[in-house]
């Protein structure tokens, strides 16, 4: 994992102070609540619907059992209790004072953390592949390339007032477990014919309300240059993307306006001329922070059999587990999805917990997922059995990974000032009502929003469910088709919308015509692209 | 018009007003120009030779336009005095001497406290920019 | 009738104005009549609220009742989580949100 340096530590320590004084201007007056407002939400610090709430950075997902820890704590000492992990591999605290904001900030610096650019029209924190490190299939382990990005990224003068958000992911497999075509600029790190390692660029994917793919700008972007490239793209955006009109300032619509060549065109341009200014990092700086993601001292040898003699235990490694690259070890993943439960949330209680069994089973290392749960990425086979023991006593050891239970949902009307409806209810529902046929089901993603700006990634599920506003009552429109793996695709919508009883029924109806219809080991997705729209319609409006 | 409140330069200031892009175009004497948001900074590269003041306006605060023409006139090599004018806020101004400005104009004038505090908040950073300002990157590996 | 509403600006605590000061309950909202633009001026200049606006609402028997679903998850709180809303020992207070 990587560690800070006295540079890095400095930095976010300076940024706490920083962040102190302004919160004691605004306090004092000195500033309007418009002149603080960016310069909160560019320290994660949101105004909602009962609170202020913070957002605080997980880079790339990866967090030791100490930063877990702290993360629990600050959940008991200035949140009621619990926080909430979200679709961009953060946690959100929805009770926050502003007047601790500063404490908060100093106890996360004390254990490497900080919410810098968790919001703000600016580089976000960058996501992640949460089996990176332990993936069979990965060219390379794609963190220490998000590091650099963290660091780059990090208060960087030009790119602090953006004319929107921007989102970056990174991978280094085929397969996609981080959404990468939907972010402004997503990247999959890749080896050439020759060997050599470089980063394939995707540019002006997202969701929201106008959902799009991100095109491949360039396939392989030398990876001694690759944050000029990431320089050159952001610098055309700042320079061209447009400010008349907040919903039409994401880089996507810059690409689709301009057309992914003209777009392409001016980076390689303004690339050109970014080469001569010498603002690549060193190469060994690359090299400095890929030794501190070498992998654990894994124990040779270490017995590759599990004794799955306990059917539930079984259940849960077949469903949870996922191939580690290691002989001997397994990744599990922690559900955050009990049926019934508040997708996303964590006690400080359970938070903690899950930070020992890291430290005691996972070489001190867990991951946040972009579907709301936790990772525990190297946990040695023998001792699989006794980790799943605690989780199930503690009620984190739900076997559904993948499955109709295992909703990602945003926070939607229950916490959120921009929503227009609630999505938990729903959520809680469809967990409930389909909770004994979600084995037979099989592998279904179902996202839920509560308004367009799709935090829940309605438009990527499986099936999604988008609330909206109808007239001040609550309205559930449904989509089906959405992916955000490799085959990356947009969900349609079926057609009027559904109340929050309905939206339920229409999701029991939709899994009824998909198993109905299925054929021999098709998931729900692939069904739903073989036989098209017209049967689910019928069996909701016919 | 606002009052020059920080200056990082040892040179007179220019006595000339600014004038816009496209009166600069015409005009072949000017030696101070003043660039709005969709102004394009590189139209100015051929002339920046005879240019001693580039005013880049900053109508409002969130329009980060103005950061990446401070970046490419200094990346061209220009030398004189880049000038940020407008709504221009205490806690922009770090950023904004990093891109290249070395003169500070608000509308409204900062807390002299505050400016300094902003200005010299973080010793160390992370991108290299034109600034001469060493990068940790090139520190840690210096 | 037409209330205020907004957000303390130390805690963030969603408050109500009650004719004098700012309260948790928005069973004290008053009706601002054509006043709503000067007190929210001067309310929020004072730093006493934050983010304030003015809102529809009607008073009923059970008291006043904010016209947007919105606002009357923020009278009350998560709709999801009645232990941390201003009513925990009533089960049946989400009702009044819905």
């Amino acid at each position: 994992m990587y560690k800070y340096d006295t540079y890095d530590q400095a930095m976010v320590d300076a940024r706490v102070e920083e962040f102190r004084d302004q919160v004691r201007r605004r306090l004092e007056g000195h500033i309007t609540e418009d002149q603080f407002k960016p310069l909160r939400l560019m320290n994660g610090l949101y105004l909602q619907l009962h609170a202020y709430m913070l957002r605080v950075a997980i880079p790339y997902g990866t967090l030791s059992s100490a930063q877990m820890r702290m993360l629990g704590d600050i959940a008991d000492k200035y949140d009621r209790g619990y926080g909430h992990f979200t679709t961009r591999q953060n946690i959100q605290y929805n009770w926050i004072k502003l007047e601790d904001a500063g404490d908060i900030l100093a106890d996360l610096a004390s254990v490497e953390m900080h919410a810098i650019q968790t919001s703000g029209n600016c580089i976000r924190n960058t996501t992640s592949d949460q089996y990176a490190g332990a993936a069979a299939d990965e060219v390379v382990d794609p963190r220490p390339y998000a590091e650099l990005i963290r660091q780059w990224s990090t208060f960087h003068p030009e790119f602090s007032f953006l004319p929107r958000k921007f989102k970056m992911a990174v991978i280094a497999s085929d397969i996609d477990r981080a959404a990468m075509k939907l972010h402004d600029i997503g990247i999959q790190i890749v080896k050439n014919e020759a060997g050599e390692i470089g980063a394939a660029f995707y540019v002006g994917g997202g969701m929201g309300r106008t959902p799009m793919i991100a095109p491949c700008i360039n396939p392989f972007v030398p990876i001694d240059q690759f944050i000029t490239y990431s320089e050159a793209c952001l610098r055309v955006y700042n320079r061209y993307g447009r400010r008349d009109n907040k919903y039409k300032a994401r880089i996507k619509i810059l690409v689709h306006e301009l057309g992914k060549d003209e777009y392409t065109r001016q980076v390689e341009e303004e690339f050109a001329h970014l080469l001569s200014q010498n603002i690549e990092p060193p190469l060994a700086e690359l090299e400095r922070i890929k030794a501190m993601f070498a992998d654990p001292p894994f124990e040779a040898g270490a017995p590759d059999e599990l004794d799955r003699s306990d059917p539930d235990f079984a259940l849960w490694v077949d469903n949870n587990c996922v191939t580690h690259k290691q002989p001997g070890y397994i990744a599990a993943t922690i559900s955050l999805k009990p049926v019934g439960g508040i997708p996303g949330d964590a006690s400080g209680e359970q938070i903690r917990l899950m930070a020992d069994l890291a430290k005691q089973y996972s070489f001190d290392e867990l991951r946040v997922t972009h579907a709301q749960n936790i990772v525990l990425p190297h946990v040695k086979k023998a001792d699989l059995y006794t980790l799943w023991q605690v989780l199930e006593a503690n009620g984190l050891g739900t076997p559904n990974l993948d499955l109709v239970g295992d909703i990602i949902a945003c926070p939607g009307l229950d916490y959120c000032s921009l929503a227009n409806a609630r999505s938990i209810p729903v959520a809680q529902k469809i967990s409930q009502r389909l909770s004994d046929k979600q084995q037979e089901i099989g592998e279904l993603k179902l996202k839920i929003s509560g308004c367009i700006n799709a935090c829940g990634h309605h438009h990527a599920g499986h099936i999604g469910i988008l609330g909206v506003d109808r007239k001040g009552v609550e309205n559930y429109q449904l989509l089906l088709g959405g992916s955000e793996a490799a085959d990356t695709s947009l969900g349609q919508i079926t057609g009027p919308g559904f109340d929050e009883d309905g939206i339920v029924d229409a999701v029991e109806k939709a899994t009824q015509v998909y198993l109905a219809n299925k054929e021999g080991t098709e998931r729900f997705l692939d069904t739903y692209r073989r036989i098209g729209m017209a049967p689910f319609k019928e069996a909701l409006y016919g | 018009m606002a009052e020059v409140q920080f200056r990082f330069r040892n040179d007179e200031p220019v006595a000339d007003p600014a004038v816009t892009v496209d009166s600069f175009g015409e005009q072949s004497n000017a030696a101070a120009v003043r660039l709005e948001p969709g102004d394009d900074a590189r139209d100015l590269i051929p002339h920046l030779d005879r240019l001693q003041l580039i005013e880049v306006n900053f109508p409002v605060f969130g329009d980060g336009r103005g950061y990446s023409a401070a970046r490419i006139l200094r990346e061209a090599g220009y030398a004189g005095e880049l000038r940020a004018v407008g709504d221009v806020l205490v806690d922009q101004i770090a950023f904004l001497r990093r891109c290249g400005f070395d003169a500070f104009a608000p509308e409204v004038p900062l807390d002299p406290a505050d400016a300094e505090a902003a200005f010299n908040r973080f010793a160390e950073v992370y991108q290299p920019t034109t600034d001469g300002r060493a990068a940790i990157w090139a520190k840690r590996h210096g | 009738m037409k209330i205020l509403t907004g957000n303390d600006l130390k805690t963030g605590a969603v408050t109500w104005w009650d004719g004098v000061q700012w309260s948790l309950h928005v069973e004290d909202a008053v009706d601002v009549g054509d006043h709503a633009d000067t007190i929210l001026a001067r309310e929020m200049a004072a730093r006493r609220v934050n983010a304030a606006y003015a809102i529809e609402a009607v008073k009923d028997e059970q008291g006043v009742r904010p016209a947007h679903i919105k606002d009357r998850i923020r009278a009350l709180g998560p709709t999801v989580r009645p232990d941390l809303t201003l009513k925990p020992a009533d089960p049946t207070a989400g009702d009044w949100v819905i």
